[in-house]
C-alpha cells in the first residue's frame, strides 16, 4: 500500500485526506506518496494503558515531512521504544498495527494495515 | 430571552451500583426537588450521554428518563457530544429557553462505566478517532502524552507545574462529598506513580466513573416564582476543531477552546479578568494549561506560572477546580459538563459550602474528544 497525503488545487496537504480541504474547502486532487520520504519527530509518548488487541507499551509519534515547498504531519507507532523529538524516521510497513477482531470497531469498517516509523 | 438557572443536583460520582437509567433518575428526582419543580411543568428534557448503547446496551434512555419520572409530553433529546456531551446539554436547554420553545427545561448528563475495564473503557473512548488514529492503537491518554511532551519542551516548562496540578484539584476535592475521591496526594506520589503515557503519569489522569448530574432552566421573568437566587447564562458558545488531532497547526493550542471561549465572552459582554471562578476540563493535567490559555486566563505557554504560583487555587485569584475538577470528582462523560455547571451555579448562589469562593462570574469549559468539540459556558449571578 501507499502512505499517501492528499493535496488540493490551492496546495494544501494533509494526511489523511478529507472530502473537502479544510483549509479552503477545495475538493482534493491528487496524492503524494510518504512511503519513501524521511521525516522528523515531533513529539512522542509511550502509551502503556493500552485498549485490547493493540501492543504494550506502544510507541507513538507525530511526525512531519516536508512535501513541495510545504510540511505535512502524520501519526502512529515507532518500532523502537528509543525515540527522542527531532529525530528522523522512515516509514516501515506492516500488514496489521492491532488486531482487529479485539477492539471495538467492526473490522471490515477500517484498514488495519499500514506505515510504522523506524529511527534513521 | 434571558436563561436563568433555578436547580441543581448530582449524585455521588465514584463506582456506584445503578445503571444508568437509575443514575440519571437519581439526579433529575433531586434537580425537580431542588428547583421546586413539579414533573408535569418540565417542557423540555435533555439527557447528555456518550455511550450508554456501548457501555451497557441500553439506548433509547431520554425517553426512558421522561417516563421514569413523569415529565411526559415532554420533548426529549439525548445529546451527544463525547466527552462534551453535558456542555452540549446545556447549549440545547438553552437554546430551548432562549428560543421559547421551553419555559421549563430539565437537563440530566450521566454514564455508567465502570463495569468494563480500564483497557475496554478505554477502546469504547478512543473509538472517537480516525481510522488511521485508531489502527495505531491511538488513546485519549496517549493523545495527552503527546501534547504534555511538546508543550514542555516548547515552553520550557517542570514536569512538576502538571504535577501540581493534580495536588491542587485533589485537596479542592477533599471539600467535595459528591466527589470519587476525597484523598488529597503530594508531589511525590504524583511523580513516582506508574507511567501512563509519558511523560505523564497515573495521577496525571481522571479516573473511570458513574454518576449523574443535572440542572433546571427557565426564562428569568420566571425565575423569581421558584427561587430568589438563581445564576443567568449570559454567555455560550460551542466549536469544533480537527478529527484528526495531528493536523492542528499548533498541538498546544486547542482551537475550539479559544474559538467556544470568544463566542460566549463576546454574548456575555465579558473579558477574561471579569472571570471570578472557573472549572475546566482537567481529564488530564495538561488540559488545564491548555485551556487556561484558551479562554485568555494565561499567555500562550505561561499557564504553568500561575499554577507555580498558586493563582489558581482555591484562596488564590482566580480558583480553578474548586469542585476538584474531573481529576478528583470523577468523570462520567456524559455528567461531566453538567456537574461543571452545578459547581459554577452553586458557587453563585452560595451554596458550596466549605468550597464556597467570593464570585459574581463563573465559567465552565468542557471539552470532547482532544479538543474536538468544546462548549463554553459564563454564568453570573442574579444580584
Amino acid at each position: 500500500m501507499s502512505f499517501d497525503a492528499h493535496r488540493c488545487p490551492n496546495g494544501h496537504v494533509t494526511y489523511p485526506g478529507h472530502t473537502r480541504c479544510p483549509e479552503c474547502g477545495e475538493h482534493q486532487e491528487t496524492t503524494i506518496d510518504l512511503s519513501e520520504r524521511r521525516g522528523e519527530v515531533i513529539t512522542w509518548t509511550h502509551s502503556t494503558a493500552t485498549p485490547p488487541g493493540v501492543r504494550q507499551p506502544n510507541t507513538l509519534a507525530i511526525v512531519e515531512f516536508e512535501v513541495e515547498e510545504t510540511s505535512v504531519r502524520a501519526i502512529g507507532q515507532v518500532t523502537s521504544d528509543d525515540v527522542e523529538t527531532g529525530d528522523m524516521v522512515e516509514p516501515v510497513y506492516a500488514e496489521e498495527l492491532r488486531d482487529p477482531d479485539i477492539g471495538i470497531k467492526e473490522p471490515a469498517s477500517q484498514e488495519w494495515d499500514g506505515y510504522r516509523f523506524e529511527p534513521v | 430571552m434571558d436563561v436563568a438557572v433555578i436547580g441543581a443536583s448530582m449524585t455521588k460520582f465514584g463506582e456506584r451500583e445503578e445503571w444508568i437509567r437509575g443514575l440519571l433518575s437519581q439526579a433529575g428526582d433531586a434537580c425537580l426537588d431542588d428547583a421546586g419543580v413539579v414533573p408535569g411543568d418540565v417542557e423540555h428534557l435533555y439527557v447528555s450521554n456518550m455511550s450508554s448503547g456501548e457501555f451497557e446496551g441500553q439506548t433509547g434512555i431520554m425517553n426512558a428518563l421522561a417516563h421514569d419520572l413523569g415529565v411526559m409530553p415532554a420533548y426529549s433529546q439525548r445529546v451527544d457530544q463525547t466527552s462534551s456531551s453535558g456542555g452540549a446539554g446545556i447549549y440545547a436547554a438553552w437554546q430551548s429557553v432562549a428560543s421559547g420553545a421551553s419555559d421549563m427545561t430539565l437537563l440530566v448528563g450521566g454514564e455508567k462505566m465502570t463495569h468494563k475495564t480500564t483497557a475496554e473503557a478505554t477502546d469504547i473512548i478512543a473509538s472517537i478517532t480516525h481510522p488511521v488514529e485508531y489502527k495505531h492503537g491511538l488513546t485519549l491518554p496517549s493523545f495527552a502524552g503527546l501534547t504534555a511532551r511538546h508543550y514542555l519542551e516548547k515552553y520550557d516548562a517542570p514536569r512538576e507545574s502538571l504535577a501540581k496540578v493534580a495536588v491542587k484539584n485533589h485537596k479542592n476535592g477533599l471539600d467535595n462529598p459528591h466527589a470519587q475521591f476525597q484523598k488529597e496526594v503530594d508531589l511525590e506520589t504524583v511523580l513516582d506513580s506508574p507511567i501512563i503515557a509519558d511523560p505523564l503519569r497515573l495521577y496525571d489522569f481522571c479516573p473511570i466513573t458513574d454518576g449523574s448530574a443535572a440542572l433546571m432552566l427557565c426564562p428569568v421573568e420566571m425565575a423569581e416564582e421558584y427561587t430568589d437566587d438563581y445564576a443567568v447564562i449570559s454567555g455560550i458558545g460551542g466549536a469544533t476543531d480537527t478529527h484528526v488531532v495531528h493536523e492542528r497547526d499548533d498541538p498546544t493550542v486547542m482551537g475550539g477552546v479559544v474559538d467556544s471561549a470568544a463566542e460566549a465572552y463576546e454574548m456575555a459582554d465579558l473579558d477574561p479578568e471579569d472571570v471570578d471562578v472557573a472549572e475546566l476540563h482537567d481529564m488530564f493535567t495538561i488540559l488545564e494549561f491548555l485551556q487556561m490559555e484558551g479562554v485568555g486566563f494565561a499567555e500562550q505557554g505561561e499557564a504553568w506560572k500561575d499554577v507555580e504560583a498558586g493563582r489558581t487555587e482555591r484562596d488564590g485569584d482566580l480558583p480553578i477546580n474548586t469542585s476538584g475538577g474531573l481529576k478528583s470528582k470523577g468523570h462520567p462523560l456524559g455528567a461531566s459538563g453538567v456537574a461543571q455547571g452545578y459547581e459554577i451555579y452553586k458557587q453563585l448562589v452560595d451554596e458550596a459550602g466549605a468550597r464556597q469562593v467570593e464570585a459574581d462570574v463563573g465559567l465552565a469549559c468542557n471539552v470532547g474528544g482532544f479538543g474536538n468539540c468544546v462548549i463554553t459556558t459564563i454564568m453570573e449571578a442574579n444580584a
